[in-house]
């Protein structure tokens, strides 16, 4: 299968199941408001812990979505048949990376400023927080889908994923809730930026011919 | 010998507790993990020879 | 010199050859295990000088560093073995990973442990979010994920293929975490809090301390041996070189 087959074929897709476009969203929205009710709503103590707020809710938020890059796929056999074609999996696997991160990632990138927003993150920080997501989430969604190629049609591979997956993310995480939180104390953020940028066109680049490995052992090949 | 007597070298100046609990710990743990190795050895080496024996009275029956 | 490694790499690649030979080498190499790492922890606990900073305390430093440098060198070990299991299908490799992982979790957490019970005379609390410290606790987290995984598949061959791609992605994360881990460091905390000072240590403490890491090489390599072993076992029975050998 083509890329862009591939692609257009997960946004049709997805689009005819709205509510796994939306829930992960709204549970990222959800996470962060429990922060302030659980904390403090005092400003100055939420502006600090903002950036990590709302980069561990995205983090947690692609994890919970990512499970079911496969779920669909592996239930109607269209997994089997997958694997069973002729062709290399590496491009289909990338495919399938980039329309998640499309239908479930982007989302909660451009509703984060919003949130830090909310938690009194300093207005010079909020480009930052976007730009670092938007270089980031993609980022937890590839890595995220080496765990998810490892773990379809295991029993219980939810909390499984979890264990696997977030000792993986902590650069990702270090990295761009540090940038947010360069930005908020008014210091240069090009080179963390970068970092998030490399980390990306690495995982973009890796994380695919993972995919197409871990799917095969878990098939059984 | 650096201390001088063996109620020194117990007492560590005045961190014992933390050096021999770090100690104990550490050797329970390496114990623990032997232990289990070596009783899971015996047992697969049991079901090999069981499973060899069950095929040899398989074998004679037919 | 080539010839004689790729020679060894096929003769040990094999489970039979492996286990013959594993089986010749082990009873010399437990003792040799046992005695050098207890020449290195009494030379170590009773006869190196205190150190003039924190006293006897830091004699944890014994287990400490050997432990925490063999979970590293061990979770290498099964990204290098996961390399090999996956691109030559050397059958030998994840069986390996198999053996290596649960004793690299101990000591993972026995550095994490005795890093604890150190930093209570040090710094005045059993825990702080040390850049060591921190990915000593990552560093057992992605020890814990392999172990999760192979547990959570039945089937052995497949458990140790999907083990084997978890430790090559998590050993090229390694460095990564640890440089972020560092950076993060950093950015939190002004300055570092040195366990040991910037200066060379005296001989008089490095050479204890490089035997008992030694010793806990060996010890590591013996249980991996063991457990590669018993691996080699459960899925062997049915091979009748097995059953010779075992009689």
């Amino acid at each position: 299968m083509s890329f862009r087959a591939t692609l257009k074929r997960e946004v049709v897709l997805a689009w005819r199941r709205p509510a796994e476009i939306i829930n992960p969203l709204f549970f990222f929205v959800m996470v962060v408001a429990m922060f302030p009710l659980g904390v403090s709503p005092k400003a100055d103590l939420l502006s600090v812990i903002a950036p990590g707020v709302v980069w561990v809710a995205a983090l947690l938020a692609v994890l919970l979505s990512v499970e079911g890059l496969f779920r669909n796929d592996f239930e109607a056999g269209a997994l089997e048949q997958m694997l069973v074609a002729p062709t290399n999996l590496y491009v289909p696997c990338l495919a399938k990376i980039i329309a998640h991160w499309l239908l479930t990632g982007l989302p909660l990138v451009l509703v984060a400023p919003l949130l830090g927003y909310m938690l009194h993150l300093p207005e010079q920080a909020s480009m930052t927080l976007f730009l670092g997501l938007l270089l980031g989430t993609p980022t937890l969604t590839a890595i995220g889908a080496i765990g998810v190629s490892l773990t379809v049609g295991v029993r219980s591979g939810g909390i499984l994923l979890a264990l696997l997956i977030l000792p993986l993310y902590v650069p990702v995480l270090v990295f761009g809730a540090g940038a947010a939180a360069y930005a908020a104390n008014g210091a240069p953020v090009e080179g963390l930026l970068a970092i998030l940028a490399a980390m990306l066109l690495a995982s973009l680049t890796l994380a695919p011919a993972a995919v197409a490995a871990g799917l095969r052992i878990s098939n059984g090949g | 010998m650096h201390f001088e007597s063996f109620e020194a070298f117990l007492q560590m100046g005045k961190h014992g507790a933390y050096v021999w609990s770090a100690y104990g710990i550490s050797f329970v743990l390496v114990g623990l993990n032997v232990a289990l190795a070596v009783r899971a050895q015996r047992q697969a080496k049991e079901d090999v020879k069981r499973f060899a024996r069950r095929e040899m009275a398989d074998a004679n029956k037919s | 010199m080539w010839q004689t490694l790729t020679r060894w790499y096929h003769q040990w690649g094999s489970p039979r050859y492996f286990f013959q030979y594993s089986g010749v080498l082990l009873p010399w190499l437990w003792p040799l295990a046992v005695l050098t790492l207890v020449v290195g922890v009494v030379w170590g606990l009773a006869f190196a000088p205190a150190d003039y900073q924190q006293g006897n305390s830091y004699r944890i430093i014994f287990i400490h560093v050997p432990a925490a440098s063999a979970a590293l060198l061990g979770y290498i070990a099964m990204g290098v073995a996961g390399l090999v299991g996956l691109v030559w299908r050397m059958k030998m490799a994840d069986i390996m990973i198999k053996a290596i992982a649960p004793f690299g979790a101990v000591l993972a957490a026995i550095a994490l442990i005795t890093g604890a019970i150190w930093g209570k005379p040090t710094w005045g609390t059993y825990w702080v979010w040390d850049a060591r410290l921190t990915s000593m606790l990552l560093m057992l987290f992605l020890y814990l994920g392999v172990f999760a995984l192979m547990n959570a598949i039945p089937d052995p061959r497949q458990a140790g293929r999907a083990a084997s791609l978890l430790s090559v992605v998590g050993v090229i994360n390694v460095v990564i975490v640890k440089y972020s881990v560092e950076w993060w460091q950093s950015l939190h905390q002004g300055s570092t809090l040195k366990v040991v000072g910037e200066s060379a240590m005296p001989s008089e403490m490095l050479a204890p301390l490089l035997i008992s890491m030694l010793g806990i090489y060996l010890f590591f390599a013996c249980t991996v041996l063991m457990r590669a072993r018993t691996e080699i076992m459960v899925r062997e029975r049915k091979s009748q070189w097995l059953r010779e050998v075992l009689r």
